[in-house]
């Protein structure tokens, strides 16, 4: 880790309004060599009946993570940048805390590794200077991984919001997501 | 005769598609390779600049490649899993033969070469040259396409050549030639993103294009307002400014009441219509009929919505319109198209910063594929076939005489039709895949069966290659240098990266091959690819296309360039019209009246529901390629049929069971997937398959009279709940809203 040059004024950033729905982000994430072709993000149709609307489901790398407050192995860790780790293959024991306990329903258990997972912001590529591969692939920029002065000028009419509100509690993360202009935190009912 | 030789689950079983995917730890050397190629993707006509990874002589994955200026990294699922073309378990490795019930025998090069040239030659000399036709596809690069107009011409002697661009657009092609007398899209993408209003017509950017939404979406971050006109509610459609669902084959009416709006308000540029365009007093009053109300009832958007758009059209400083497909692949696709063209004229929105029009091309050569000369009709430098003077210049860079070259051949469903009638007998065909594009399949393949002699040249045996004699292994796009046109009109190159496996051989390779037996090798001793593209330059100078100025060198350093670039020191033209000197015989832009017209085959008692065709984000074109490639084929594995539940509950269909369509020419049994985002009398059906899965089992040959494109996107049709539910592996991903 003494290594890295990981640039901590980068941040993630996801405007759902965008999604094409064409799932480029999760084949990217699936070719990171950490993933052994899984994704470690999900597109999601929100109701295809009644409308086109596909929603990214990417880990929010929570300020106090529940997944890591939860985990009874002591797993999951977060690291002096703000980024959650995905479980640690050596201690994950497969019990699916984190999967019911992650208020973004983000980790998944692999049943045949028994085995937690989940995006690490690619942290591969990111602590070497590069964007996350589903951050840069997005054809339509509903992932972006840059700055916050690169961001605001880019999206006039939006604002980032990270801070989410689940009934009396509030989760702050890492992760920000575009909501319209003015906006300061999102209500999750 | 062509017929298959097995059956097809036995020819399916050898040559696929089988589906591939990245083994799970990736390729080996995938975190060590020997090098990163920059080139491009191979499939639609963004050509988003890409790297590959190349280890040991085999693509093993790719890193994005953010300097490339029109995608900067961003590419769409089927460009993230190009890479696994190469290294495919279907990838044809050497030359076969036919044998019959046995299905393909590998042969040796010589044989296959010597059965294929004395077939050319006993099918010419006993019915004449025209018998034998060559059918290209524009997944070809520019050399290839150059190479093959010529080859078709001064090797083979035949005037009957056509390509699949035919199925792409033409009528584009055929509309910006009379309005503009030069068929390119007029401006790069900047423009683009600095517009104030934009329209996209016809043009599922989202999922043909997708990393097209990027300049779009800059464009609204900008302010601009966006007008998306379609039957189906797009992905792009979900957040616009105004959507107007209109009745599939209707285009021209909405366009003819806009046009009429813009004037009535005098939202029109009469500056601009006055000195630099001749034609709006005659298209004027073709649409002094073309009340709101009267659009309404043909098009069946509101006339408060079809008025709405024409106001943010009118009123905007700057614009730019898209069209695609959606709008082209119609018996009156250049009417459509330039009623299109109207709007901009009218407004004088062209030849400005920030105002621009663009047809975007589906293929990814369908922009330089079309300028090269394999279009029946067409020689390089997009110069006429039946010109003169055009036959005496290319004639001169050939070094025949005139009289040797042939005049204007049959369209590609001419040809169909002229095999049907005994009058084409032999068939060369490379990277066209008919029997899954061409409409009525049945009919496609009861041509292929009536050929006395078929080769084809291609990398994955495809649906049609099955029916062939003899085929020849050739390249895929990374296995040759080439250069490709991208939608905007920017030459880019494609770099090889690795070179062919087995027996296979590059393409152009097999076409010099062919030509030296042939009898015409001293017209194509090309050293390299570079050397093709060299006489193409000389080929196009001073056509309309003109590519004289442009070289490998200066495209490598400029990442592009685009056409016209009539000198070495000219740093070519991302926008026309600058000038105002339109390439028309009066020099200026031509309005042209585009009256409405009833499509071919309109709905009636027996068959009373629209269908319309076309694609989804994870396949493309007929699939050869990307049905081959696991991840793509998982996303969206067989065709669904996309219908509003008000017509689902009119037939008692159930979500998810499998339905019977059937029009005149064929049926097609595939699963229901009821959706608010279709309009109630239309239903839509993407056509990347073949065989039982054919869309274009069902669509109709009817013929645009200019373009010949055929008409794709209405037919008439009837439906029927089978009462079977389809099974999970039947289903995409858009089903995960089943409430069942
Ligand atoms: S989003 Fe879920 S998985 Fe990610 S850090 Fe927060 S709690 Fe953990
Ligand atoms: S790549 Fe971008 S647009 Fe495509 S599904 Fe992912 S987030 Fe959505
Ligand atoms: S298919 Fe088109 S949009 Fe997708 S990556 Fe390839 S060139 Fe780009």
């Amino acid at each position: 880790m003494t290594t890295t040059d990981y640039n901590k004024n980068m941040g993630f950033y996801v405007d759902m309004q965008r999604c094409i729905g064409c799932h480029s982000c999760e084949m990217a994430c699936a070719e990171c060599e950490t993933n052994g072709q899984e994704s470690m993000i999900h597109i999601h149709y929100v109701d295809r009946k009644h409308t086109i609307q596909t929603t990214v489901q990417v880990c929010m790398h929570c300020d106090d993570p529940v997944c890591a407050n939860v985990c009874p192995a002591d797993a999951i860790t977060k690291d002096t940048f703000g980024v959650v780790q995905s479980a640690n293959t050596a201690r994950c024991i497969g019990c699916s805390n984190c999967v019911m306990a992650c208020p973004f329903g983000v980790p998944n258990k692999k049943e045949e590794a028994e085995l937690m997972m989940k995006c690490n912001m690619c942290y591969d590529r990111t602590s070497a200077g590069l964007k996350p591969m589903c951050a840069t692939v997005c054809p339509s920029g509903a992932l972006f991984y840059g700055t916050l002065e690169e961001i605001e000028e880019k999206r006039p009419h939006s604002t980032p919001v990270n801070k989410f509100i689940f009934g009396d509690q509030e989760v702050k993360t890492k992760v920000n997501i575009m909501m319209p202009k003015g906006s300061k935190e999102l209500k999750v009912h | 005769m062509a017929k298959l030789p097995v059956n097809d689950e036995l020819i399916i079983e050898k040559f696929g598609p089988h589906k591939q995917y990245t083994p799970k730890d990736g390729f080996k050397g995938v975190s060590e390779p020997d090098k990163l190629v920059k080139t491009h993707c191979c499939y639609c006509g963004m050509q988003c600049g890409i790297q590959l990874k190349v280890k040991d002589n085999k693509v093993v994955g790719f890193e994005p490649w953010k300097e490339f200026p029109f995608n900067e990294g961003r590419l769409c699922p089927k460009g993230v899993q190009r890479y696994l073309q190469n290294n495919h378990p279907d990838r044809l490795l050497s030359p076969m033969k036919r044998v019959e019930g046995v299905g393909f025998e590998p042969i040796e090069w010589e044989e296959a070469m010597n059965k294929t040239v004395s077939e050319i030659q006993r099918i010419q000399s006993t019915y004449g040259n025209d018998s034998f036709a060559m059918l290209s596809g524009v997944s070809l690069t520019n050399e290839k396409s150059y190479m093959i107009g010529k080859f078709a011409r001064v090797a083979l002697k035949t005037k009957n050549l056509d390509y699949n661009g035919r199925l792409c657009m033409v009528s584009a092609g055929g509309g910006n030639k009379k309005a503009f007398g030069l068929d390119r899209a007029s401006n790069n993408w900047t423009d683009l993103k600095h517009a104030e209003v934009i329209i996209v017509t016809g043009a599922n950017v989202s999922e043909t294009f997708p990393t097209l939404t990027y300049p779009i979406w800059e464009a609204r971050d900008n302010g601009a307002k966006l007008i998306v006109i379609d039957p189906r509610i797009i992905p792009l459609a979900r957040t616009a400014d105004l959507h107007l669902a209109l009745r599939p084959g209707t285009d021209s009416a909405l366009y003819g009441a806009m046009l009429k709006v813009l004037f009535d308000n005098d939202w029109i540029d009469r500056e601009f219509i006055e000195e630099h365009t001749s034609g709006f007093e005659d298209t004027l009053a073709s649409v002094q009929d073309h009340t709101l109300e009267w659009a309404e009832n043909i098009t069946g958007v509101p006339a408060e919505k079809i008025y709405k758009a024409a106001e943010m059209w009118g009123k905007a400083k700057t614009s730019f319109l898209l069209h695609a497909r959606g709008i082209e692949h119609h018996t009156k696709g250049v009417d459509n198209v330039v009623g299109c063209i109207n709007l901009v004229l009218a407004t004088g929105r062209i030849g400005k910063p920030y105002c621009g029009y663009a047809t975007i091309t589906g293929q990814g050569n369908g922009q330089g594929g079309r300028e090269h000369g394999h279009k029946c009709d067409q020689l390089p430098g997009n110069r006429d076939i039946e010109n003169p003077e055009h036959r005496k210049y290319i004639s001169s860079v050939w070094g025949i005489d005139e009289k040797d070259l042939p005049g204007k051949g049959f369209s590609a469903w001419e040809i169909i039709e002229a095999i049907h009638r005994g009058e084409i007998r032999g068939l060369l065909s490379i990277c066209f895949n008919p029997l899954v594009s061409l409409p009525n399949n049945n009919y496609v393949r009861a041509a292929l069966e009536k050929l006395e002699f078929y080769v084809t040249i291609d990398f994955f045996l495809s649906e049609t290659g099955r029916h062939a004699d003899i085929v020849l292994p050739g390249s895929l796009h990374e296995e040759e240098d080439g250069t490709v046109t991208t939608a905007e009109g920017r030459v880019v190159r494609i770099n090889q990266a690795i070179t062919s496996p087995g027996k296979a051989r590059k393409d152009s390779d097999i076409i010099k091959e062919l030509a030296r037996r042939l009898g015409a090798g001293d017209k194509f001793s090309f050293e390299n690819n570079e050397a093709i593209f060299n006489e193409l330059r000389v080929a196009s100078k001073g056509g309309t296309a003109d590519y004289y100025g442009i070289t490998y060198e200066k495209i490598e350093k400029n990442m592009g360039v685009f056409w016209p670039c009539p000198s070495l020191d000219h740093p070519g033209t991302p926008r026309l019209w600058e000038d105002r000197k339109f390439k028309t015989p009066d020099g200026k832009a031509h309005f042209n009246p585009a009256p409405y017209k009833l499509s071919t085959e309109m709905t009636d008692e027996e068959y009373p529901i629209i269908l319309t065709t076309g694609r989804v984000v994870s396949q493309y074109l007929s699939g050869c390629q990307t049905r081959r490639i696991g991840k793509l084929v998982d996303q969206y594995p067989e065709p669904l049929m996309e219908i509003h539940p008000k017509l689902a509950r009119q037939y008692n269909i159930t979500d998810g069971n499998l339905i019977k369509v059937s029009t005149r020419r064929g049926e097609l049994t595939l699963p229901a997937n009821v959706v608010e985002t279709i309009r109630e009398d239309t239903i839509f059906i993407p056509y990347h398959w073949g065989g039982k899965h054919s869309a274009n089992m069902l669509t109709i040959g009817a013929l645009d009279p200019v373009s010949k494109i055929p008409e794709f996107k209405v037919c008439a049709c009837k439906i029927e709940d089978t009462g079977i539910k389809a099974q999970d592996s039947q289903l995409s991903d858009a089903f995960q809203s089943f409430d069942n």
